[in-house]
């Protein structure tokens, strides 16, 4: 979605700065907490509703994940896992997936259309879709698994933070419609204060592993999470320990762009100035054979 | 007047030129995709999303033809003990020094060598170019082997683009190579200087 309203840190596959007259914008976030998630998918459903999307109904996998993966359609999920931390003591840990808003974004990093991928001044990185040419490079450029190509327009897709709600004063869809308070929305300095709490509540009723999830190896991240077993985020539907862009992606994207396009000139210019200096190889034409 | 002699036929040419120019439109719109500083040149190609659907495309004639090349070339290329005593003298090769150069087949060892690139990353980049191909075939790929395919992709493509950058300006350096590829006939002064076994094979002189 196109904000103008909204600042800009970052454009993908642009090199000059970005539109940031104002300055400093407030950082947000949006702070899951796990332990009070009871899986009623309200917020897959204002998800729905306010994007206006509508996956299809599908088929019942065997577990209550439904849809069972992200898609174009379903920017948000659901992830249901049945975990035995303490031997005889189940657990029902339900994880809501979807965009992590990176302080470093994976998918703009590999992006190669100009403004197709945007970080916001206030942390929301957002798909500018017109812009998107549908090469998939943001799927390889994300850590979490996340962007969708849509099989309708060949487009990436993926939770927008609701961008568009919080440029106006309002809080993400998903956030408003949580019914326990699972799903809070605030400046990212708030909703660390406010995981502390959580964590220390958690403490005391024995969970003396809970912690904060916002992972440094992508420069922290805009959706955080409150883990009752924080040293053990990949007890909930496999979320990564140490999240960060993988070396491979950083390498094509990295110093790889600038050494083969110098490279590539480099070996014109060695023609040409071979050409001027030693000249062509000629031979001498013979009259008769 | 100057005795010329066939070095490729009119098929060997459409070949060639079909390779060429697909290699062309696929280093372009492939550079525009690689590298934001020539993503201008997918204006060449009718914008971004363009470019993205026709790239692969393009390869994929690109590989067929080159393959149809590759056959017909193939028994020409073996590198003989005579490719070896040349590559020594590359340097006098290099400055223009050619006299008392071993005598050459159809190819010496640096056509060989572009050859053998050829040979080798045309394959490397339809395979990986398939695995990161959205959207009909990258959907079947993990993750892991969709990030290994780009690197491996963007390195044999920079491999090949500098391959026939060599091979573009040795046609332009040595003279009267030109004329091989567009009319299919080269001097035989030119056959007997740089090609001489081959020549000698072709006239039986």
């Amino acid at each position: 979605m196109a904000l103008q309203s909204l600042d800009i840190t970052a454009r993908s596959a642009t090199t000059t700065p970005s539109p940031s007259v104002r300055g400093e914008a407030i950082k947000v976030a949006k702070l899951i907490d796990i332990s009070k998630c009871i899986g009623c998918k309200a917020c897959q459903a204002a998800c729905m509703e306010w994007n206006d999307l509508r996956d299809e109904v599908g088929t019942n996998a065997g577990v209550y994940d439904n849809p069972s993966d992200l898609s174009d359609q379903s920017w948000t999920i659901m992830r249901f896992s049945e975990v035995e931390v303490e031997q005889g003591r189940l657990e029902w840990l339900i994880r809501k997936d979807g965009c992590m808003h990176c302080a470093d974004p994976g998918c703009l990093k590999a992006c190669p259309s100009p403004g197709a991928i945007i970080q916001y001044a206030n942390g929301i990185v957002d798909f500018h879709e017109e812009h998107c040419i549908g090469c998939g490079y943001c799927l390889t450029g994300c850590p979490f698994d996340i962007p969708r190509i849509s099989k309708k327009d060949n487009k990436a897709y993926k939770c927008t933070l609701c961008s568009d709600r919080v440029a106006v004063g309002m809080e993400p869809a998903c956030v408003k419609v949580c019914p326990t308070g699972a799903i809070v929305f605030g400046s990212k300095d708030d909703m660390t204060h406010h995981a502390e709490g959580r964590i220390t509540d958690l403490k005391e009723r024995g969970y003396s592993n809970a912690a904060l999830y916002d992972p440094q190896g992508v420069g922290g991240t805009h959706v955080m999470y409150v883990l009752q077993h924080g040293d053990q985020p990949e007890l909930y539907a496999n979320l990564p320990k140490d999240p960060s862009i993988s070396p491979l992606v950083s390498l094509w994207k990295g110093v790889t762009k600038p050494l083969m396009s110098l490279g590539i000139g480099l070996a014109v210019f060695a023609g040409f100035f071979h050409y001027v200096t030693v000249g062509p190889k000629e031979v001498e034409e013979e009259e008769t054979d | 007047m100057r005795t010329m002699i066939q070095r490729y036929t009119a098929w060997e040419r459409g070949n060639h030129w079909v390779v060429a120019i697909t290699f062309i439109l696929a280093a372009l719109s492939g550079l525009a995709l690689f590298q934001p500083a020539f993503f201008f040149l997918t204006d060449l190609f009718g914008g971004g999303p363009w470019t993205q659907i026709l790239h692969p495309f393009i390869g994929v004639v690109m590989f067929l033809f080159f393959i149809a090349m590759a056959v017909r070339f193939w028994r020409f290329n073996h590198f003989t003990r005579a490719d070896r005593q040349w590559m020594k003298r590359f340097g006098d090769v290099i400055r223009n020094r050619d006299k008392g150069l071993p005598e050459q087949g159809k190819y010496n060892a640096g056509q060989k060598y572009v050859f053998w690139i050829m040979v080798v990353s045309i394959p490397v980049l339809l395979i990986s170019g398939i695995v990161v191909w959205q959207p009909w075939f990258a959907p079947y790929f993990p993750i892991w082997l969709q990030r290994v395919a780009v690197v491996v992709h963007a390195l044999v493509a920079w491999i090949m683009i500098l391959g026939i950058i060599v091979h573009v300006y040795a046609a332009i350096w040595v003279k009267g190579t030109m004329g091989a590829m567009t009319r299919g006939t080269v001097s035989s002064a030119w056959a007997k200087h740089h090609h001489r076994a081959w020549y000698r094979e072709t006239t039986g002189k």
